[in-house]
């Protein structure tokens, strides 16, 4: 068949964290061989363990392209989406795979997200207009170079390696976090948008933009460039300048 | 057992989904209870990775006519035409809906929208958002679905059968996954967006979760099947993973070559080159593989889409995602080399038979997006349509299923909790026992062997019927699937069985109706009924599910404006 990938009789090792809560106190660790292939993925290895050794294994996964967001694990330590992270790059193995980080695990690699959602309605990612242009009146005009401006912020794919990596949100649950952030920034500097007010009362209060200490993990593990730790400081910086502006010219905005 | 009740229920938070679910909002207000069921974080539906863009007859220079005139010879003229009319028409407004609510549309130095030309489309009008249209789209929604505090989101539950309650549909039965708890959720209207079946076939440019659930769903609760036998083949997947490369990639002026170096759709579609509707382009490639004419690799023959003549800068301002995706999982730099692809299955332009606003055979069950059948696409979907469709289609059935049940009483729990019930002993005497026989893989494996064979870009008699006989047999084996987990939490290989049923369902169909329908038009291509026959076949397909093999009977095609021709581009 045009999908099966050609085996070379050599074999990898993977050792994958496991935890029932039906059954487990704590997580366990438990170890697979699998037939080794050079151009498959760590997706590609979880599948084969899943489809022809133990079904019980349980991962998220769904368009195996690395734009859905829902395959973030641990790879060897460090937090990658299964299915665009290549199984050779950890040849002769073993490989070791566990959930991601600072989240809590509901069974075997598959995590808790519902922090993360509170946290995405918390920042109103929508376009707030005090008036509606009507349809007939057609688009909001934007240039190029004003799309530019946020486009890198829009590429999120909510896949969570960069709360995994970041220490903060490791110590602190509480903190907004990389990705709320990058796309409160994303709404924030779109031209269409008047809802910056609105999105300030949550980036700035305990628990928002000023518990980052510009680490920097979060654009580092973040498989798509959104560069969130670059979303983080340019909100801190407007909002230090706007704490100027409003101590300088305290009539503004009465 | 848990129950909960909803006015609307919509299975499914894909495109369709959650434009249905906003239009219900609209159109009845806060007084709505409505609620969308998926099975997937909304952020994972399949939406997500569509890339090409969406279009829209909104530039000088176009006009409604055109782009229903483009669509229904894209369909072979298989397209109900008065279906087609509503939708060149309303997808204007649909597309500058989404861009007024944060959509990042690609622009023009203007800052109008822009737009790109596409398969099987007469002017330009396919607006886009890069490469990563479908993302941009969902994301856009999901997120302005949030603005909507009416919307009751049921994430990661599992929906495994409709309630039929005196022939109307009155909810459904569902797993959710994090507790393994079985509950039932009464509505007075269901609305499946549950997306197409890509996965029924080994090699697909679609996502696990793209099983063909909601079709099989309604198929089971009596509701036809129409134009199942229409699979559409991408020109353009990438080899062994079936990872899409966009129609994009050609709208921006990409080539396509074979192992001669010949742009060898010169032979096949000249006027439109590597713009041609996909159906005549993937049959292209195919024949060019029988002639000797493909490269051959570990994966199977190929071409090679060449995008190195448009340049860096082009490449990178209008298909990034494709040099990514390419250097990802090809190894390869598509601004220096060629990328080797070859034809993939994509679309169903099959599903749910629907009317207009989504009404489905069965009272109270609505069905919008890929999962259904509107009449838009026909025989063969022309590239950028789909986007559209979801949203034109999606808020039609969101508006009609609210009116419906705001006009209707309220629900009895009474037979429904029963069904609930049964529903219940049903999946556990099935599948959480332990007499399994079979691993699901090892099914699986077969089914896709046989669809692949059977149901290709190319079929016959011999072939199809060796794939409805391989089918009925899986369907017996089926029956002793084996399950290794046994536990409630997150069960994803309960869901994985569960799925090879509907794959299985829908497989049967397709192959069954493929059998039927001799003669060759749009996307089904037979090598024993080569010519396309209104006489016999200007009719959608219907098939049915009965005890035994499924029931096939036709429906005539509307047409109004445009009369069949040849299709010749």
């Amino acid at each position: 068949m045009t999908t099966t990938a050609p085996t070379t009789g050599q074999t990898i090792t993977i050792e994958v964290q496991r935890f029932r809560p039906e059954a487990d106190v704590e997580p366990t660790y438990e170890s697979f061989e699998i037939p080794y292939s050079d151009d498959v993925m760590i997706l590609d290895a979880l599948h084969h363990i899943k489809d022809r050794q133990d079904g019980s294994l349980s991962y998220r996964w769904s368009c195996r392209m690395g734009i859905c967001g829902s395959c973030g694990m641990l790879v060897n330590g460090k937090p990658r989406l299964a299915c665009n992270t290549l199984l050779r790059d950890f040849a002769p193995g073993p490989v070791r795979i566990e959930p991601l980080t600072n989240f809590p695990i509901i069974r075997d690699l598959v995590i808790d997200l519902s922090d993360f959602l509170h946290k995405l309605d918390e920042i109103k990612p929508y376009i707030i207009r005090e008036e509606e242009k009507p349809l007939s009146e057609g688009e909001y005009l934007q240039t190029p170079a004003e799309r530019e401006r946020y486009a890198q912020f829009s590429q999120c794919i909510n896949c969570m390696l960069c709360y995994s990596a970041c220490p903060v949100y490791g110590l602190s649950e509480k903190f907004l976090g990389p990705a709320a952030i990058a796309l409160a920034r994303r709404y924030n500097v779109d031209t269409r948008d008047q809802g910056r007010a609105w999105r300030e009362l949550v980036l700035y209060q305990d628990d928002g933009i000023w518990e980052c200490t510009y680490v920097g993990e979060c654009s580092e593990a973040c498989p798509k460039n959104v560069d969130p730790a670059k979303a983080i400081q340019q909100t801190k910086i407007e909002g230090t300048l706007g704490w100027y502006t409003s101590l300088l010219t305290p009539w503004r905005g009465k | 057992m848990d129950t909960a009740t909803h006015d609307v229920l919509v299975v499914g938070a894909g495109g369709a989904g959650l434009r249905a679910a906003i239009a219900a909002l609209e159109a009845v207000g806060d007084r709505l209870n409505l609620a969308i069921i998926s099975k997937v974080y909304p952020m994972r539906s399949h939406t997500v990775s569509a890339e090409g863009g969406a279009a829209a007859a909104l530039k000088p220079g176009d006009s409604l006519e055109l782009h229903f005139e483009d669509t229904v010879k894209g369909s072979d003229w298989l397209a109900d035409q008065d279906i087609v009319e509503v939708f060149v028409d309303e997808v204007r407004r649909e597309l500058l809906q989404l861009e007024h609510w944060g959509c990042p549309w690609s622009r023009d130095m203007d800052g109008h929208v822009g737009s790109r030309p596409f398969g099987g489309m007469s002017r330009p009008r396919t607006l886009h958002a890069a490469d990563k249209t479908g993302f941009h789209m969902l994301h856009t929604l999901f997120q302005t679905s949030l603005k909507y505090e009416g919307i009751k989101r049921y994430d990661e539950q599992f929906v495994t059968s409709l309630l039929i309650e005196d022939g109307k549909c009155r909810g459904v039965v569902a797993i959710d996954a994090p507790t393994g708890k079985i509950h039932a959720i009464y509505a007075k209207a269901v609305i499946l967006a549950t997306g197409g079946g890509g996965r029924i076939f080994p090699f697909t440019t679609n996502a696990q979760i793209c099983a063909g659930d909601g079709m099989a769903l309604a198929y089971r609760a009596g509701a036809p099947l129409a134009d199942i036998e229409f699979v559409q083949y991408h020109p353009t997947g990438l080899p062994r993973t079936g990872i899409l490369i966009t129609e994009a990639s050609r709208g921006e002026g990409g080539y396509l070559f074979n192992a001669n170096g010949e742009r060898f759709l010169e032979r096949y579609v000249p006027s439109k080159m590597e713009l041609g509707p996909r159906d005549i382009i993937s049959r292209a490639e195919i024949m060019e593989f029988e002639a000797g004419r493909g490269f051959e690799g570990p994966y199977g023959n190929y071409v090679h889409l060449d995008l190195r003549h448009l340049g860096e800068a082009k490449i990178m301002e209008k298909l990034p995602m494709v040099r990514e995706l390419v250097h990802e999982y090809m190894d390869l730099d598509c601004v220096y080399e060629p990328i080797p692809v070859r034809p993939v299955v994509h679309y169903m332009m099959g599903g749910v038979r629907t009317q207009l606003n989504g009404e489905t055979a069965v009272e109270g069950l609505y069905a919008a997006g890929e999962c259904a059948v509107v009449g838009l696409n026909g025989a063969n979907r022309l590239g950028s349509n789909s986007l559209g469709e979801i949203l034109v289609f999606g808020a039609r059935a969101g508006q009609a299923a609210a009116d419906y049940a705001m006009g209707i009483g309220a629900i009895s729990a009474n037979p429904l909790g029963q069904l609930a019930e049964a529903e219940e002993k049903r999946i556990a005497d099935e599948y959480l026992h332990s007499d399994g026989k079979e691993r699901i893989a090892t099914i699986r494996d077969d089914l896709w062997s046989a669809m692949e064979s059977g149901a290709g870009v190319y079929r016959d008699e011999a072939g199809l019927k060796a794939a409805c006989d391989t089918l009925r047999t899986l369907k017996e084996r089926y029956r002793s699937v084996m399950v290794d987990d046994h536990s409630k939490i997150f069960n994803t290989e309960l869901f994985a069985a569960l799925e090879l049923g509907f794959m299985l369902d829908v497989g049967e169909a397709i192959c069954h109706a493929g059998l039927e329908r001799k003669e060759s038009r749009g996307a089904h291509a037979r090598r024993d009924y080569p010519d396309r026959d209104d006489e016999k076949y200007l009719k959608h397909t219907l098939v049915y599910q009965t005890e035994g093999d499924p029931r096939v009977e036709y429906e005539d095609v509307r047409i109004t404006k445009f009369p069949p021709q040849e299709r010749k581009y």
